[in-house]
């Protein structure tokens, strides 16, 4: 019954959640650089927007892998929302993220092809430490279970700091910030346009958004489950450490500048062996 | 205000400008001037821009270019001219090259003066074009629910 | 059981006919009802053994006839060895070939082995017997059509089709006999048998690459036969018992690492991956049939047959970090490939290795893992090289980058092209399932090593087919269409392929307990649910949802009204979407490329070193089990 209503929650409150955070984002990012900044309601109002505009497309099958991209985001959260598997719900993640591959490179058109290809190597690049951080959970709690890590006595943290770290630092890849964001980017002005979404328009363009947002939360939920354990008081603190982090990932995205995709790729390659691995060695020698 | 003036994001193109404006343009987007507070974002893409907005006149190799851009807009969108070339053609007006304002190719809906036009003038456009954004929505939907099509790629008038 | 001689005696018999038929069309008639009989045959054993109980049988013990017989067969291939490697002026096969007969011949002369059985029926066998017969069959009916476009396309090589069916039939009945064998000869002989077809087969155009890759597979093999025969000789002499059972109670550690050394060449794995890579100029059937489906299967087959005895010791660890090594590697390798043919072989390498780690940790679990993507690999891997050559006799290339748009093209062929990529690695298809057991099961026995590699493998393979199917799914229309002139046989084929594998993914469960569990239990004695039905549930929500997505936008998409514009190219597209204007106010054509990571990840920079690392594993764990360190 708790994981239904989990489930529901995430489903309706996710985009609201993933676009308010959005909106403090840009604002912190406009104070952060001396500027006032929109307002915190923004991304809704960016949103309602795009959905008003007339729907243009450069093809036929582009609405139709980007809504599968949404459809397999939501479904992929719902299940860890919903207590399953964890490290299905990051497989079915990298499938979510292969449709917006494909939606990008059936444009055939060389921004979004170059987008899509870059898309592909941060795949490559953060998917070892993700399949790392389930097995570290699999470790911490006994189990690849969401339902039954939530319960164990201790925060999982607490025996996989280092994956921690590696998260935090790949997860710039998945929201999209500097210094990883090399296939979409939320600035304009730069060597490949739009990325991945330059031929996304309209509605189409609203629900690769939500899309985003529903990811969001999803990661901010694995965030999440590194704090709770089976006491109350623990899911405040997560939320809290959620927030923080996600913070230090503005920070991080206004201090630097966009990466080389080869920095990108040993950086992110060489943090997870350096962190999740070494990690991943003192749990199984603790064992 | 509605939903469009909420959140106009634009297309910066240059189509012969001496970068004058162009400066002037990212000016806009400086602490200083922050064109951010209202919602504006610098795109750069034509397939989610709102408004676009065009320095310098048009010479014969960005014509056709303008006109692309300007097609793969979605409806509804304006036209912003951002200095006197971009209206004119300016001082570059009787250049062999230059065929004139922008509103040579494509219908332009706000002019804003200047050589170069001050960033409080671009502003100034921004928001006119914004209210405009809102009137043709306005207008969009009026005729779609006359004849349910929705508005052609060259509906904008003058 | 009478069938095990019809099964094998079949292909044998139509491997000897066909070289006599010259009409073409007599020839497809002859190949259509072979497959279809020796599938009817194998269904027939099935049932036949299902109704005796499906335990598993030994048969044969005394059989000294054919043990004869099957002597003089080896000095056959030793005599066909040597006169081919004097032909092209080869040493090293001569000297394997030779030193491997001799041993096995003087080994023959003086041991005097107890009666033992020479064959057996099990689980393992039947569903091996199964993939032998289905895939290989429905191979076979494919190559009747590819061979008429092959040759039709390539005008250069000499038509030697009689002798290609010949040579496929001939292996299908080594195949057969093999994993049935239960006496370690015999399996010898049959796996003699497949590497000298292998090499016969991928010398098919007689040029000068295809006769040094084919030298180069054969000295490979012939090197993981010598470990077979070196075995044959140290079991002989040492337990007295050259059963496969038997090697697998006693579990001595020298044998074992010398038949881990033959299935490892075998399977392709570093530092011996270089011929299967090499093997793919033979012609498509080939390596759809040999280099991925079935034969390279024999080895692992074998490491699968010795599993028992290769958990927690030196040899298990050595078969596992070779297999997990060769995973990564491989995989790395094919990101940087752009011939269709050399992804789809180093993916297969990829994934035996995969196959091969699991084997060699040796515990229920990864069994479970390894039968798994056995199964599914055979499937989903002959399906896409069938495709591959399909595609390759309508583009007249198999280079990815030209199948570009090929969706538009040759819709029929990217749709099953695309179900065989999604089963090498989509959620929830088969292949992710067995790399979630895997994944556990390495985790469980505590080898860090293995994880990492999996989990930084998994990215990788993930990068390679992604990058394959974006460049199907492109929406180029090209400037002039493409005829499809792919037959009605290869389509059968390959809709039938792509059938069974939806439904393998659909009834998975069913597969699980029914053919899966089976094999793990009589491995090990018994089994447990591996798949709890927590995952279960969790993996039909991932089907269902990969059905019903994509079905459901298609039709909100579809009801959704737009307009479509032209591509964004900085505003300079001609209109076409195909060119765009240059500098000079001419016209470019447009060409996308994938990215290949040529100067990471190119062969010219991982192979060497990765074959020296893994040479020097091998080298190291044979030298501390001769000097009896461990």
């Amino acid at each position: 019954m708790k994981a239904v209503i989990f489930v529901i929650g995430y489903l309706i409150l996710a985009p609201f959640v993933g676009a308010l955070l959005d909106g403090v984002d840009r604002v912190i990012t406009a104070r952060m650089q001396g500027r006032k900044g929109p307002c915190v309601l923004q991304p809704f109002y960016d949103l309602s927007k795009l959905f008003s505009k007339q729907m243009i497309a450069v093809n036929n099958v582009q609405l139709l892998l980007n809504l599968s991209y949404l459809g397999f985001i939501v479904i992929s959260g719902s299940m860890l929302f919903g207590g399953t598997d964890i490290l299905m719900c990051l497989f079915l993640l990298s499938t979510a993220d292969m449709f917006l591959v494909m939606a990008a490179s059936s444009d055939s058109s060389p921004f979004a092809n170059m987008g899509a290809a870059r898309e592909m190597l941060q795949m490559m690049a953060y998917e070892p430490l993700t399949l790392l951080v389930a097995v570290g959970f699999y470790l911490a709690a006994g189990t690849f279970h969401v339902g039954n890590i939530i319960q164990s006595a201790v925060s999982p943290v607490l025996y996989m700091p280092g994956m921690l770290l590696g998260f935090m630092f790949t997860s710039a890849i998945k929201f999209r910030k500097s210094p990883f964001d090399l296939s979409t980017s939320h600035h304009a002005h730069q060597e490949m346009v739009k990325g991945i979404t330059t031929e996304m328009s309209g509605p189409t363009l609203a629900i690769m958004n939500i899309a985003e947002y529903y990811e969001k939360v999803l990661i901010l939920g694995i965030f999440a489950l590194f704090f709770i354990n089976s006491s109350w008081w623990s899911w405040p603190v997560a939320i809290v450490f959620c927030l923080a982090i996600y913070f230090m990932e503005i920070l991080w995205d206004n201090v630097s500048a966009r990466l080389h995709w080869k920095t990108l790729l040993t950086s992110c390659w060489l943090v997870t062996l350096l962190t999740a691995g070494v990690n991943l060695l003192i749990l199984i020698l603790m064992k | 205000m509605g939903k469009l003036s909420k959140s106009p994001w634009l297309l910066h193109y240059d189509a012969s400008s001496c970068n004058g404006c162009d400066i002037e343009v990212l000016d806009c987007l400086t602490p200083r001037y922050d064109v951010e507070r209202f919602g504006v974002i610098n795109t750069g893409d034509p397939f989610q821009a709102d408004i676009l907005l065009i320095t310098g006149g048009v010479n014969s190799q960005t014509a056709p270019v303008v006109k692309q851009l300007y097609s793969q807009m979605p409806e509804p969108k304006v036209v912003l001219a951002v200095g006197i070339c971009a209206c004119t053609g300016g001082v570059f007006k009787e250049c062999y090259n230059i065929r004139g304002g922008i509103d040579t190719v494509i219908p332009v809906d706000i002019y804003v003066p200047g050589c170069a036009a001050r960033p409080e003038a671009i502003i100034d456009g921004v928001v006119k074009a914004v209210k405009l954004l809102d009137e043709k929505k306005e207008k969009i939907r009026a005729q779609k629910g006359r004849e349910e099509q929705p508005g052609g790629t060259y509906g904008s008038e003058k | 059981m009478i069938l095990i001689p019809v099964l094998i005696g079949i292909p044998t018999f139509l491997a000897i006919l066909i070289p006599f038929i010259r009409s073409g069309e007599a020839r497809g008639k002859i190949v259509y009802v072979g497959s279809g009989c020796i599938m009817a045959a194998t269904v027939a054993m099935l049932i036949s053994w299902g109704n005796q109980g499906a335990h598993s049988i030994q048969l044969y013990t005394a059989a000294e006839a054919v043990d004869h017989l099957m002597s003089l067969g080896d000095i056959f291939l030793m005599c066909l060895i040597l006169y081919m490697s004097i032909r092209y002026r080869k040493v090293l096969p001569a000297v394997l070939s030779v030193a491997q007969t001799g041993l096995l011949l003087y080994v023959e002369a003086n041991t005097s082995l107890p009666e033992a059985e020479h064959m057996m029926i099990d689980w393992l066998t039947v569903l091996m017997c199964i993939i032998i017969a289905f895939v290989g069959g429905f191979i076979c009916i494919y190559t009747v059509g590819y061979m008429k476009g092959y040759h039709a396309h390539h005008k250069e090589y000499q038509d030697r089709q009689p002798f290609f069916f010949s040579m496929l039939f001939l292996f299908l009945a080594a195949m057969f006999g093999l994993v049935f064998s239960q006496s370690l000869i015999w399996m010898y002989f049959f796996w003699e048998i497949t590497s000298v077809i292998s090499f016969l087969m991928i010398g098919y155009t007689r040029t000068e690459e295809a006769i040094e890759n084919s030298f180069s597979a054969l000295w490979m093999n012939l090197l993981g036969g010598l470990g077979f025969s070196v075995a044959i000789a140290l079991l002989a002499f040492g337990n007295g018992s050259v059963q496969l059972s038997d090697t697998v109670a006693t579990g001595a550690a020298l044998p074992l690492a010398c038949l881990a050394l033959a299935g490892l060449t075998k399977s392709a794995q570093l530092p011996f991956s270089t011929w299967l890579y090499g093997a793919m100029v033979a012609p498509t059937p080939s390596s759809a049939l040999l280099h991925s489906a079935t034969m390279v299967k024999a080895g692992v087959y074998l490491l699968l047959r010795l599993s028992p005895a290769l958990h927690d010791n030196l040899v298990g660890l050595m078969v596992s970090l070779i297999g997990g090594f060769t995973f990564i590697m491989a995989s790395m390798m094919a990101i940087a490939q752009n011939d269709g043919k050399k992804v789809l072989a180093f993916s297969t390498i990829s994934n035996l290795g995969l196959i091969v780690a699991c084997a060699g940790t040796g515990v229920e679990e990864t069994v479970w893992g390894a039968v798994f993507l056995m199964i599914f690999h055979s499937v989903s891997k002959s399906m896409l090289f069938q495709a591959v050559g399909a595609t390759e006799n309508c583009l007249g290339s198999r280079d990815i980058e030209d199948m570009h748009g090929m969706l538009l093209r040759l819709p029929k062929l990217t749709y099953i092209m695309g179900i065989g990529i999604a089963g090498m690695y989509l959620a929830p298809f088969g292949m992710l399932i067995s790399k979630w057991v895997a994944l556990k099961a390495f985790v469980d026995s505590g080898n860090v090593v293995l994880v990492i590699f999996i989990a930084y493998g998994s990215a990788t393979t993930m990068f390679y087919w992604t990058k394959w199917l974006s460049k199907l799914i492109s929406q180029h229309h090209a400037r002039e269409g493409v005829k499809d002139v792919t037959c009605r046989d290869e389509y059968v084929s390959m809709f039938v392929h792509a059938a069974i594998m939806l439904l393998l993914c659909l009834l998975l469960p069913f597969v699980a307990t029914t053919v899966v569990d089976p094999i793990v239990a009589e491995m090990f004695g018994h089994s447990q649910a591996v798949l709890s039905m927590g995952v279960l549930t969790t993996m039909a929500v991932m089907l269902v949802s990969i059905l019903i997505v994509p079905t459901i936008m298609f039709f909100v998409s579809k009801a959704a009204r737009r307009q479509l514009v032209e591509i964004y190219m900085a505003g300079v597209n001609k209109g076409d979407n195909r060119h765009f204007v240059n500098s000079f106010g001419g016209d470019t054509h447009l060409y996308l490329s994938n990215w290949y990571l040529r100067f990471e990840f190119g062969r010219r920079h991982l192979l060497h070193p990765s074959i020296y690392l893994s040479a020097v594993v091998i080298v190291v764990i044979f030298c501390l089990l001769i000097g009896g360190a461990v």
